[in-house]
């Protein structure tokens, strides 16, 4: 393991979470996660579906906010954030949701100037050129007139991955980059990924539940599951992990920790049982 | 017991929406302010909700108008009134018709497709996309939708009213041959500014915030999936069409200082 203790705080850490609980109504999504991210880096989040994954991001972009525990982004405590604060915060951060979350009544150049508009006073001509240097780092500057129903879905992302580099954040959250593409289209989006932290020093996390493609691209995961981190490390220590849960979820095996059925009656008495 | 129960959530429940709408309302209204210095958001939307609204508000003023004007003179032809057609077309359609069912028609097309369109926005997280980038989306999304249906609602009962009195022309005097001095003057000299048409511009610019209301916070309040976003579009529709109704006989009531 190639990260010191998460008792101390650490400068390195741009996004620091410390047991971390969070209950939608009665239930226990996360119980008690303590997650450092470091600058730089491209960390994964894995797990299966429904395990928090995506809550932690919500969390983290101050969408929601959390029973209990301590979520500081960048030295700032998120959750006692004002609204203006907070959407001060956001400029630095970008977000690419599953869906693309493309406006669907803008064009493809219009989506990648959508923030630049809104946060800055850029002349037409200058907005011009900084969308189109967006749109050809993702390979799609001619795609710049497509309107959103025209692109498929690893365009789609790429357009929203264009759109999430426009304010130049400091970090980009990715909620499950990989998920309904075809092989093509998700090597092309974990390069993206890979270049755009090299290249631009953006911080990356990556939520998702695609293996081989997160820990090709990543430099440090965690592994969700049950509201708890199950297991940590580099990919290759994560994919070596001795734990049942760990080895449940690396293999895809449909039985384990998590088990295959859903909790019910004993299955003879069930379907024994008369209908009264 | 349990009847009991059922019956004191649906209260609470409508009691806490209510209270969520309110206080949607008030951002909504702070979100206009903000509006002021980007008025061409405003202007897209008066366009989407009120001139593609237009087919459908000049065709219906037009029979609606048409309608008065043959029944008004069956009825008025048996006093030897048929003269005062004209008025009794305009009165009816300044004072009740046009506000009315322009509302109607209004939430209907505009109404549902604004609740569709922010509904499925949210359900495509298209709103939520606009969060993460700093952007509010009530100031702009819901704000200038909100503004263009409170400006386009007194727009278009005005035509609805005017090609409704053309209607009305069209068959008291193009068809069933009233004198047309006697049609307009009649109308002009028994249509009075202050007590008439602005009892009219009072009921809809009502109308147009309680319906624009009502259909920007379902689309916003829907639940993120088609099921959802169909029964808001569903709720839209009949909780505008009662509540024009309920709030027509109110400012009728109010106006004519009769109840």
């Amino acid at each position: 393991m190639n990260q010191p203790s998460h008792s101390t705080p650490d400068s390195d850490v741009l996004v620091d979470i410390r047991d971390i609980h969070f209950t939608y109504g009665d239930r226990p999504i996360l119980k008690g996660i303590t997650l450092p991210i470091r600058r730089g880096k491209v960390t994964a989040i894995m797990g299966g579906s429904g395990c928090g994954k995506t809550t932690l991001m919500n969390l983290i972009g101050g969408r929601i906010k959390p029973s209990r525990g301590t979520l500081t982004v960048d030295g700032e405590s998120v959750p006692d954030l004002r609204t203006r604060e907070l959407f001060e915060l956001r400029k630095r951060m970008g977000m690419l949701f599953q869906t693309g979350a493309l406006l669907t009544d803008l064009s493809v150049f219009e989506n990648v100037a959508f923030p630049i508009r809104e946060h800055t006073k850029l002349p037409e001509s200058i907005l011009r050129k900084v969308v189109l240097m967006k749109l050809e780092t993702v390979g799609l500057r001619g795609a710049r007139d497509l309107m959103p129903s025209e692109l498929s879905g690893g365009m789609a992302r790429r357009v929203a991955l264009a759109r999430a580099i426009a304010l130049e954040p400091m970090m980009i959250m990715y909620d499950e980059p990989f998920t309904g593409l075809d092989p093509i289209s998700k090597g092309v989006i974990a390069k993206l990924i890979r270049q755009l932290n090299q290249s631009l020093g953006i911080t990356s996390i990556v939520v998702s539940h695609d293996v081989a493609e997160t820990c090709m691209i990543s430099d440090y995961a965690y592994l969700v599951g049950d509201g708890r981190i199950m297991g940590e490390g580099t990919p290759t220590e994560v994919q070596k992990s001795g734990s049942e849960h760990v080895r449940q979820f690396m293999d895809g095996l449909p039985d384990g920790p998590v088990p295959y059925q859903y909790p019910a009656d004993d299955y003879v008495t069930d379907l024994t049982r008369s209908i009264a | 017991m349990n009847t009991l129960r059922v019956l004191g959530g649906i209260v609470i429940n409508s009691v806490e929406r209510v209270g969520r709408a309110a206080m949607f309302l008030y951002e909504v209204l702070l979100g206009s302010w903000e509006l002021l210095r980007r008025f061409y958001l405003v202007v897209q939307q008066v366009y989407a909700v009120g001139v593609l609204t237009l087919l459908i508000i000049l065709v219906s003023g037009l029979f609606v108008g048409m309608v008065l004007g043959l029944q008004g003179y069956n009825t008025l032809v048996k006093f030897g009134s048929a003269n005062s057609l004209g008025l009794l077309v305009a009165l009816s359609l300044v004072r009740e018709l046009g506000p009315v069912v322009t509302a109607l028609l209004f939430a209907g097309r505009a109404g549902s497709a604004l609740t569709a369109e922010i509904g499925l926005m949210k359900a495509t997280e298209q709103l939520a996309g606009m969060e993460m980038m700093a952007v509010n989306p009530v100031t702009r999304v819901i704000a200038p939708r909100f503004l263009g249906g409170v400006i386009a609602m007194p727009l278009l009962t005005a035509l609805f009213s005017a090609i409704g009195v053309m209607g009305g022309h069209l068959v008291g005097v193009g068809l069933l041959g009233v004198d047309a001095g006697a049609f307009w003057s009649q109308m002009q000299n028994g249509v009075d500014f202050h007590d008439d048409i602005m009892n009219g511009v009072i009921k809809s610019v009502v109308f147009g915030v309680v319906v624009t209301w009502i259909s920007v916070f379902e689309g916003y309040d829907a639940v993120p999936t088609s099921e959802g976003v169909a029964s808001a579009t569903n709720r839209t529709v009949v909780y505008s069409s009662l509540a024009v109704l309920g709030l027509d006989f109110i400012l009728t009531a109010l106006t004519l200082g009769e109840v």
